[in-house]
């Protein structure tokens, strides 16, 4: 599967770049785990990894291993993943809708899950049966069911499917204010915003397992599509016409693309910018080609995640900043130099 | 390869674009679709390369109905050149043209020496060769227009489709990527504008008007001043060359001057 190796920029400088950017995870992860509120010596830190791992039984403190292994490592795990299955989806979807500002929310599954999830904290919605992340996931299904509704199953061209996305991002967002602003307390109306802007608090082990499991499976299936992808560069018809099956194709990326970030969101809330950042960022260092892009943006979004999740935790004393501010933070500044590349040659 | 198309009909909502065309490419051919805008030229190009499904009528090639051919084996069989397709992504030139292989490789094969001797001798063929890790985003109109056809030539088609693909050259890249459209061992269906190009190029002419057949034949039987005063609506002097195959038009300023 190694393409051009006769040109710059082959193989060999990918997997280059991909063991540099793993060795850079591995490390992220690891600080990620050794730092926090909770002081614990870098020994025992790794003790509590190999004691979890099975390797050690070393005689650590319960409470010290707890804080290691289920707490810290588990989120620094699933904020890789999350970064991850992002920066894929923001790959993807720029490619479907050949459009540079395209990310994973473009098709309203933030504004979906939001809304499912608001259901969940202030409405009840479930009685408690029914937790945040099952409504929030089933809210991004109906987002995304709206759009494939309203876009003809994604077949009535790349600007129709982004209207449709528009159309349900705003009816989202606002049924989301309008519950808010109607049952919502204060201290739910905070919940809700906090929420929203995605946070790693939570997560533990069993997230994890879920999430490795619906990233690994979509990456393998964009893997598979990749060619079918860089077909896209011209067009739909074009793409037709160099024997890719248009509709099929787009229609299975689309739906792994809102199963992955809907899984995400439900965990994690709408964490922005790191699917829309990462794959320009990707894309600068290893080609526009998709085999080589994809693993490029997984392992990029994983770092990038980890490092903002790294930054929310140590930023402020005594306080965990929403990660979604972080990644804006970084995001805004690239943001605008992509527009500013991006008008018009005149 | 023969291509035929049986009855064809294609439209949008009630209106009828494309009203019951038949026709034969024969192996070899290159075969011109003129017509006035509006006729339906680019949509019989769709219809013909499968691109978009007729309402009724088919489309043959080998005898068997295109309908029931996978896009990825079809693909292997027909190139279809768009005109003016651009993309804001940055790639090279060679990057466009692999994309021509697209057919021929499986999900995960690698890149074989087939398939960079395909790239290489389609590049060449355009005269492109030397501009292969040269961005997408500098090249002009024309040389775009060169490396599209290099990519569907780079598919390693038996039949070619191009709508209007000397849209954006100058007079010498018109003449040379018709010469060479012509001189490949492939069938080719031009939809082209300019008459006298036509008339040099094709071995036949189908005349189009409101979507349907009006005319069918060589260049000579084909272009004459009646037909281009009834489809074109001008006034012209034609001129058959000294073999009397290939018609010369000259168009003729002042419109009172045929009457």
């Amino acid at each position: 599967m190694t393409d051009g190796g006769t040109k710059p920029g082959g193989a060999g400088t990918l997997a280059l770049f991909l063991g540099l950017v793993l060795i850079l995870l591995v490390l992220a992860v690891a600080f990620a785990t050794a730092i926090g509120d909770y002081r614990i010596g870098i020994g025992t830190v790794f003790l509590a990894v190999t004691n979890g791992l099975g390797l050690t039984a070393a005689d650590i403190p319960p409470i010290e291993q707890s804080v290691v292994w289920d707490l810290r490592l588990s989120r620094a795990l699933v904020a890789a993943l999350a970064g991850a299955g992002l920066a894929i989806c923001g790959a993807i979807l720029q490619a479907l809708l050949r459009n540079a500002l395209a990310e994973p929310f473009v098709l309203g599954v933030s504004a979906g899950a939001s809304t499912g999830a608001v259901a969940v904290i202030v409405l009840g919605i479930g009685a408690g049966s029914l937790s945040l992340s099952m409504g929030a996931f089933a809210g991004a299904f109906a987002a995304f069911a709206l759009v494939a509704l309203l876009s003809n199953g994604a077949t009535s061209g790349p600007n129709h499917t982004i209207l449709a996305g528009v159309v349900a991002s705003q009816l989202f967002n606002a049924l989301t204010s309008y519950i808010v602003t109607t049952s919502g307390n204060a201290q739910q109306a905070r919940d809700v915003m906090f929420w929203l802007l995605g946070s790693f608090g939570g997560v533990r082990w069993p997230d994890f397992q879920l999430l490795i499991v619906v990233v690994l499976i979509g990456l393998a299936i964009c893997l598979l599509m990749a060619r079918s992808l860089d077909a896209f560069t011209f067009g739909d018809e074009d793409a037709a016409a160099l024997g890719v099956p248009v509709a099929r194709i787009r229609l299975i990326l689309f739906a792994v693309t809102a199963l992955m970030t809907a899984t995400i969101v439900s965990m994690v809330g709408t964490i922005g910018f790191v699917g829309l950042v990462v794959p320009h960022a990707a894309r600068y260092v290893v080609g526009p080609l998709h085999l080589r892009l994809l693993p490029a943006c997984a392992t990029v979004g994983a770092v990038f995640m980890v490092l903002a999740d790294i930054a929310s935790r140590v930023v402020a004393e005594q306080q965990v900043i929403p990660i979604g501010v972080v990644t804006a933070l970084v995001g805004v500044p690239f943001f605008a130099v992509i527009l500013y590349r991006a008008r018009p040659q005149t | 390869m023969t291509v035929i198309a049986r009855n064809l009909v294609w439209g949008v909502r009630r209106r009828t674009i494309v009203n019951d065309v038949s026709l034969t490419v024969a192996e070899g051919e290159t075969l011109g679709l003129i017509g006035p805008n509006g006729s339906g030229k680019s949509s019989l190009l769709r219809l013909l390369s499968g691109l978009k499904a007729p309402q009724s009528g088919r489309v043959e090639i080998r005898g068997e109905d295109i309908a029931r051919i996978s896009r990825r084996a079809l693909a292997r069989q027909l190139a279809f050149v768009q005109q003016n397709a651009t993309t804001d992504t940055n790639v090279s030139v060679h990057d466009v043209v692999r994309l021509g292989r697209t057919p021929h490789r499986s999900a995960l094969a690698g890149w074989t020496a087939a398939d960079e001797t395909a790239v290489a001798t389609a590049l060449t063929r355009v005269d492109m060769a030397d501009r292969r890790d040269q961005p997408w985003q500098t090249l002009s109109g024309g040389e775009r227009q060169r490396v599209h056809i290099a990519r569907a030539l780079a598919q390693s088609p038996r039949v070619m489709f191009l709508d209007e693909p000397t849209n954006h050259l100058d007079i010498h890249h018109q003449i040379e990527i018709l010469r060479m459209v012509r001189r490949l061992d492939v069938t080719s269906v031009i939809a082209l504008h300019d008459l006298n190009l036509a008339a040099m190029f094709c071995d036949r002419i189908v005349v189009l008007r409101g979507g349907a057949v009006v005319a069918c034949g060589t260049p000579a039987e084909v272009l004459t001043e009646s037909l281009l005063r009834d489809v074109f609506r001008v006034e012209t002097e034609v001129a058959l060359g000294p073999d009397s195959a290939q018609p010369h038009i000259r168009l003729k300023s002042d419109p009172q001057a045929g009457r």
